[in-house]
């Protein structure tokens, strides 16, 4: 059977806007199986609750959206990454948090666990006092006499988030990269519980605190979808004002760091000024810098500032006025252009089998920006296209970021001209009143695709997941990075800007 | 030829004069100058290491902004090391995890004394919205002894830079100001 033939052939449980199948052992079994020959649906997220394991599917043809579960039998499920490599790095996480162990899985070491926590695993039904430390030395070997290793972190040299990078190298050239993450691990999933959207929503905003905007939306819209709420239009619009700020802020930062790293902070320091105008003119018309709590379930905390979107345009007019110089002056030197062309190279078929969101994907050659796919409110109304590049390189990524810069400027300029009479917010609280409801709901940040499903149980958060896009991308920047030198290393990463925090939850 | 120099040399005694006698009164003139440019140009200087034991990033993003073209932080005699060993001051972010516990430690223990460490964020302060997190020790100071802190989520660079510049002024009461 097909993949969506099994998925139909099962019984579905009540999730907003899409059902989600519960699969029986034998069917999930098949549907792994499946996976592996049909390329036709991307896995996108892969979590877990007490009780089962849940996968989110979506055809990237059409944005369609599938939700598929199954009950854990024993301890086990049926592992997913054999067919589709991504989940490796969800099942380690599952397997730290829940308990469930991933049959067959491609690798079974643990992630997010590093022996600190007191009881384990912090989301079973009933954790165990932590007794056997796992062991963290535990890298995949190498072989070869004239390797030797580069052991990075987890405290970096920059202002940046810590990590391990471990890599195997041959002279200067990198011929192994791993990372090793989790040292961020805050228990957020397990703050969720418990607690009305309302009050959680503030975990959502700090997941990952360059996306605030954009978590926020996805958890907002998955309690709202959960319980069935529609927002105002103006608060839709006010929440694609913020992500285009965001996006904006977080691409010029970006960039500027990139070329930064290719020893031309002159450019940078260009690119930061303009993204330090961008802080100024959303903190001017949202009252924050960063827009943290400003979306919540329901709507939007506040309105814009009645000056607000003045300053807004005019620092997009600034921006567009340097932009040709900026533009001229990347692609006019030769020893910044020789340092990105050809470096980091993501090959698109390696990341057709990721699934990789976001700019790392569109650099890639991949047409997915879950604004066009499946879309949603306000941005289904306005002209929008999904910018591609195939080279796949740092450059690439630069471009794709470039080329977003000024679709943001041209959506803020559409979204401030429009925006909708003021109306209250939707009360969530009284629709959730002791109900128990299901939803998911998505938005694209500037890393890309984010999901976030909410089960709610007597109005109060039962189970939860957020999926920051950088699930997807970190395993393909330990594919991007060989054959590269040590010293490509920086300029690779940042290309990348994958979110530590974000997956570490 | 050179023989001939060097015997004449060696008959003639040193060329080379004793000291004159110091005049007093010039030199404690000269140190004292001395002491005071070298407060004004060296003594007002500290370097700071960022570690991020649990933080979500918000703070890393604004602290990041500090050594921009806007803020340029090294004006005031302050800037950023890539290595704990050189560093006066940790700016510490974030809630502690369970899982970083160790690495701030072995931060703070390659730092120098004397040294200073300045929470800044509402996390790193108590914990902040993920206060009670099993997988989190507390705020900073339930990990190292803690001497400012920074309030906000996150502060804005104007914020953090104006306790970098107080600590600066607090422990050099008699300096001329930096700003």
């Amino acid at each position: 059977m097909t993949v969506r033939a099994l998925l139909q052939a099962a019984p579905a449980l009540p999730c907003h806007p899409v059902p989600r199948r519960l699969l029986s052992g034998a069917a999930w079994a098949e549907f792994a199986a499946a996976l592996a020959t049909d390329p036709s649906l991307d896995l996108r997220a892969l979590w877990a609750d007490p009780t089962h394991v849940h996968a989110l599917l979506v055809d990237p043809a059409d944005g369609s959206l599938h939700l598929a579960s199954v009950a854990v039998e024993s301890g086990l499920y049926t592992a997913l990454s054999p067919a589709r490599p991504a989940a490796a790095w969800f099942e380690r996480m599952i397997r730290d948090l829940w308990g469930h162990t991933a049959a067959d899985g491609l690798d079974l070491r643990p992630w997010l666990d590093h022996g600190a926590w007191t009881a384990s695993p912090p989301l079973a039904a009933r954790p165990s006092p932590n007794v056997a430390a796992p062991d963290l030395k535990e890298f995949l070997p190498v072989e070869g006499a004239d390797l030797h290793r580069i052991l990075v972190g987890p405290v970096h040299a920059g202002i940046i988030e810590p990590g391990h990078f471990h890599f195997t190298c041959d002279g200067e050239t990198v011929v192994r990269l791993e990372i090793r993450l989790g040292y961020l691990h805050k228990g957020t999933l397990g703050l969720l519980r418990g607690k009305s959207p309302r009050t959680a929503a503030r975990f959502a905003a700090r997941l990952s605190g360059d996306s605030t905007v954009a978590h926020s939306i996805a958890f907002a819209r998955a309690a709202e979808a959960a319980c069935q709420a529609t927002i105002p239009p103006r608060a839709t619009a006010l929440r694609a004002v913020m992500a285009e700020l965001e996006r904006l802020a977080n691409h010029l930062g970006d960039i500027g760091a990139i070329v930064n790293d290719a020893a031309f902070p002159l450019l940078q320091s260009r690119f930061v000024w303009q993204r330090e105008a961008v802080l100024r003119a959303s903190d001017a018309a949202f009252g924050h810098r960063l827009m943290m709590d400003l979306v919540i379930p329901g709507g939007v905390a506040s309105d814009i500032t009645p000056d607000g979107a003045g300053i807004i345009l005019s620092v997009l007019e600034g921006l567009e006025a340097e932009w040709p110089r900026l533009l001229a002056s990347h692609a006019g030197s030769a020893s910044l252009q020789d340092r990105t062309r050809t470096t980091g190279h993501l090959d698109p078929q390696l990341a057709a089998r990721f699934a990789p969101g976001g700019v790392i994907g569109r650099a890639s050659g991949r047409n997915q920006d879950c604004r066009l796919h499946p879309g949603y409110p306000p941005y289904d109304g306005m002209t929008l296209g999904a910018i591609t590049r195939q080279d796949g390189d740092v450059e690439a990524r630069i471009q794709v970021r470039m080329a977003e810069v000024m679709a943001s400027i041209a959506l803020l300029r559409q979204l401030l001209a429009t925006l909708p009479e003021l109306a209250p917010n939707a009360v969530l609280a009284e629709r959730l009143q002791g109900v128990t409801a299901e939803g998911i709901g998505w938005a694209e940040g500037f890393r890309g695709d984010i999901w976030h499903w909410l089960r709610i149980e007597g109005g109060l958060i039962a189970h939860a997941f957020l999926c920051d896009p950088s699930w997807r991308q970190w395993p393909l920047l330990e594919a991007a990075v060989i054959g590269n030198i040590v010293a490509d290393f920086p300029l690779c990463n940042k290309s990348f800007n994958c979110s530590y925090s974000g997956v570490d939850l | 030829m050179a023989w001939t120099t060097l015997w004449r040399a060696l008959r003639r005694g040193h060329a080379t004069e004793p000291a004159a006698p110091l005049d007093e009164d010039l030199t404690q003139a000269l140190a004292a100058r001395l002491h005071r440019a070298s407060i004004a140009k060296l003594g007002r200087s500290l370097t700071i290491r960022q570690v991020d034991p649990g933080s979500c990033n918000g703070c890393e993003l604004e602290i990041a902004m500090l050594g921009s073209v806007v803020y340029d932080l090294e004006r005031f005699g302050l800037r950023f090391a890539a290595s704990p060993r050189y560093a006066d001051v940790l700016l510490v972010t974030g809630p502690v995890t369970r899982n970083m516990e160790d690495a701030l430690l072995r931060t703070w223990r390659a730092t120098p004394d004397p040294k200073f460490v300045i929470a800044v964020g509402d996390c790193a302060i108590d914990g902040g919205v993920f206060k009670g997190s099993p997988a989190l020790l507390g705020g900073v100071d339930a990990a190292l002894p803690v001497d400012a802190i920074i309030r906000g989520c996150p502060p804005s660079p104007t914020a953090i830079l104006d306790v970098l510049c107080a600590l600066i002024e607090a422990h050099a009461p008699d300096r001329p100001a930096a700003r």
